[in-house]
């Protein structure tokens, strides 16, 4: 009946709070983590804050300047639609598939490290070997050729990246379970009669979450990157919906009369990939300083 | 000693083994996952009827269980017989290997610009730690691995074909100059600046960390304080130690290698291996597409072989038994 927690009121700070502050004062990161909530925030509010109808089509203003034009800030394409509108759509379509990519990448990654890791042996051999294999094949050139066997919608082209690209988080994964495995709270839980999903799931887990958190970030990155190279080729959103690829591939048949077109949504993309990258790098040694500090 | 390299090689290609033939039946399972299967191109003709296709099937074994039809189609791709392009009926393997010198010389001239600066890029940071070259230097990388390839190249044609003229905004060698090298020079310059920013982000970051781990061990004081010259100790006694790290990340680069060349090449109309697969991928020409999967795989595989066994032969810590 004494009530310990007042006396024992030391200022200790969590593995969270610790890391916390160091991110915070990491510049970049914040930098980064500021970019990617502004360019969120574009994007979901995008139907609220676009002047007009991204695929409104009108001919009598073609390729208005922008800047200068009355209604239109960014100016018009060459069928007479808004390109900030298009623009912020697109944006949407860009980070959907960049965020549903990512999901993807870090479940399959995720299982078959865990598997991996934790069962050992032939499973661990057959997968890794799986996972040599897949990282033998060039990853535009597989993502080309599925993405032209498959009707293109946002969310078969967010499929197909993501399991294109979750090999190097299954090897990050199994990494951290062999070494995790082996410790004592994995043994007493086994003791305690846990079931091999429940270790995997409820122990193993959110002990490895630090570094797969961070690959989910950069992970998000090199999506947007991989969405507008199979659009800009022709094989990802299709046209009349706006993608930042896309945009690019239609702005560059008026590109020697009007490169404004083809200059803003690369800078969007890129903007939006060195947001993700500042955020991931920021985390990665945020976590890592705390690894150096008490290890 | 030599008895140990070679065995060490014949090990490291038996390794391989399961590599090849895994990379072999994700090819085969793709060409299967095509809407329609590998006939989908003669369902689309009008002039060939449903008893045509059911007798082909039949005379090409597609209506044999798939182990047997993987069996047959892996020892015709060893035998060197790549099938026939649906448009033409050439030899896919023939159609490959005549993009190969073109593709070689863009990859080529890239890898090895970007080796050199990327690898002084990398001396100059780490020796420099935090001045304002080093900054310079990550944030440029940074800048590089964020935007588009593709994007790139095309503000590079506007500003040096469009804008400026300078140079051709495509192509390999103008009308009537095939064969002469300052016109090939002139057309390479663009599409090598592209595929050669890509590498070299990557290649001064892993440089730059490389030499940043050489010249904080012992060996090195141990140079200094012998009073060796800076210059002699960078480069003679760390860039030994450092290029190891960097010639692993050779082979691991590589199918970022092609995957940047096939956006290069595209941009710039470089009659390449990239620009084969994407003209076929338009086409629907399933034969090339698979031929050209199943190339790259393999060359990526015998490129990471090369740079294991010239890790062992530059390294003398690598255990070869």
């Amino acid at each position: 009946m004494v009530d310990i927690s007042v006396s024992d009121a030391v200022p200790t700070r969590s593995y969270t709070q610790t890391i916390a502050r160091r991110f915070l004062s990491h510049r970049l990161a914040v930098v980064g983590a500021v970019m990617v909530v502004f360019l969120c925030a574009s994007a979901l509010f995008a139907q609220l804050v676009s002047p007009h109808d991204p695929m409104r089509i009108d001919t009598s203003q073609r390729f208005l300047p922008p800047f200068v034009s009355w209604g239109h800030l960014l100016g018009t394409d060459d069928l007479g639609r808004d390109t900030l509108s298009r623009l912020l759509y697109g944006g949407q379509v860009s980070l959907a598939v960049g965020i549903v990519a990512m999901l993807t990448t870090m479940v399959t990654g995720t299982l078959v490290g865990l598997a991996a890791g934790y069962y050992g042996g032939i499973i661990d051999n057959l997968l890794m070997r799986l996972v040599d294999t897949l990282l033998c094949f060039p990853q535009v050139f597989l993502l080309l050729v599925i993405a032209a066997f498959v009707p293109p919608t946002i969310l078969s082209i967010s499929l197909i990246i993501g399991l294109t690209s979750w090999m190097e988080v299954s090897r990050i994964v199994r990494a951290q379970v062999s070494s995790l495995k082996e410790m004592d709270f994995i043994q007493a839980s086994r003791g305690f009669g846990a079931s091999n999903w429940r270790i995997m799931l409820v122990e193993l887990l959110p002990n490895i979450m630090a570094p797969v958190l961070v690959a989910a970030t950069l992970k998000v990155a090199t999506a947007v990157l991989m969405e507008s190279y199979i659009s800009f080729l022709g094989y990802g959103v299709q046209p009349p919906m706006a993608s930042w690829g896309n945009m690019l591939t239609n702005a560059q048949g008026y590109f020697d009369t009007v490169p404004f077109l083809a200059i803003l949504p690369g800078v969007l993309i890129t903007f939006t990939v060195m947001s993700f990258n500042f955020l991931g790098d920021g985390l990665r040694d945020a976590i890592d300083a705390r690894l150096k500090i008490d290890p | 000693m030599s008895g140990d390299v070679i065995g060490y090689i014949l090990r490291r290609i038996l390794h391989s083994i399961p590599l090849v033939i895994g990379v072999s039946i994700i090819g085969f399972g793709i060409m299967h996952l095509a809407p329609g299967g590998p006939l989908a191109v003669y369902t689309l003709n009008p002039t060939i009827t449903v008893t045509d296709i059911e007798r082909l099937r039949v005379a090409l074994g597609l209506d044999q269980p798939i182990h047997l039809q993987y069996l047959s189609w892996a020892k015709a791709m060893l035998t060197g017989s790549w099938g026939v392009t649906f448009f033409g009926g050439r030899p896919v393997l023939e159609v490959i290997l005549e993009r190969v010198p073109a593709t070689m010389t863009l990859m080529g001239s890239s890898l090895a610009l970007a080796i050199v600066i990327g690898t002084l890029i990398g001396i100059l940071g780490a020796v420099k730690r935090n001045s304002i070259f080093d900054y310079l230097a990550t944030t440029g990388a940074m800048l590089a691995l964020s935007f588009p390839t593709f994007w790139f190249g095309l503000m590079a044609i506007y500003v040096f074909a469009i804008q400026l003229g300078w140079l051709p905004s495509g192509g390999m060698y103008e009308l009537g100059e095939e064969g002469n090298p300052w016109d090939l020079l002139r057309h390479l310059i663009l599409p090598v600046m592209v595929l050669t920013l890509v590498l070299l982000a990557t290649w001064s970051r892993y440089s730059r960390s490389s030499f940043l781990d050489v010249i904080q061990q012992d060996y090195i004081r141990t140079a200094r304080s012998k009073g060796l010259g800076e210059r002699q100790i960078l480069f003679r006694h760390a860039l030994r130690n450092a290029v190891i790290p960097l010639v692993a990340l050779l082979g691991v680069q590589l199918p970022t290698l092609f995957s940047g060349a096939l956006v290069a090449e595209t941009i710039f109309s470089w009659p390449g291996m990239g620009r084969l697969f994407v003209d076929a991928l338009n086409m629907k020409e399933y034969p090339i597409l698979m031929g050209m999967i199943m190339f790259t795989a393999f060359f990526v595989i015998v490129g990471n072989l090369i740079a294991d066994v010239a890790i062992a032969a530059i390294d003398p810590r690598v255990k070869l038994a």
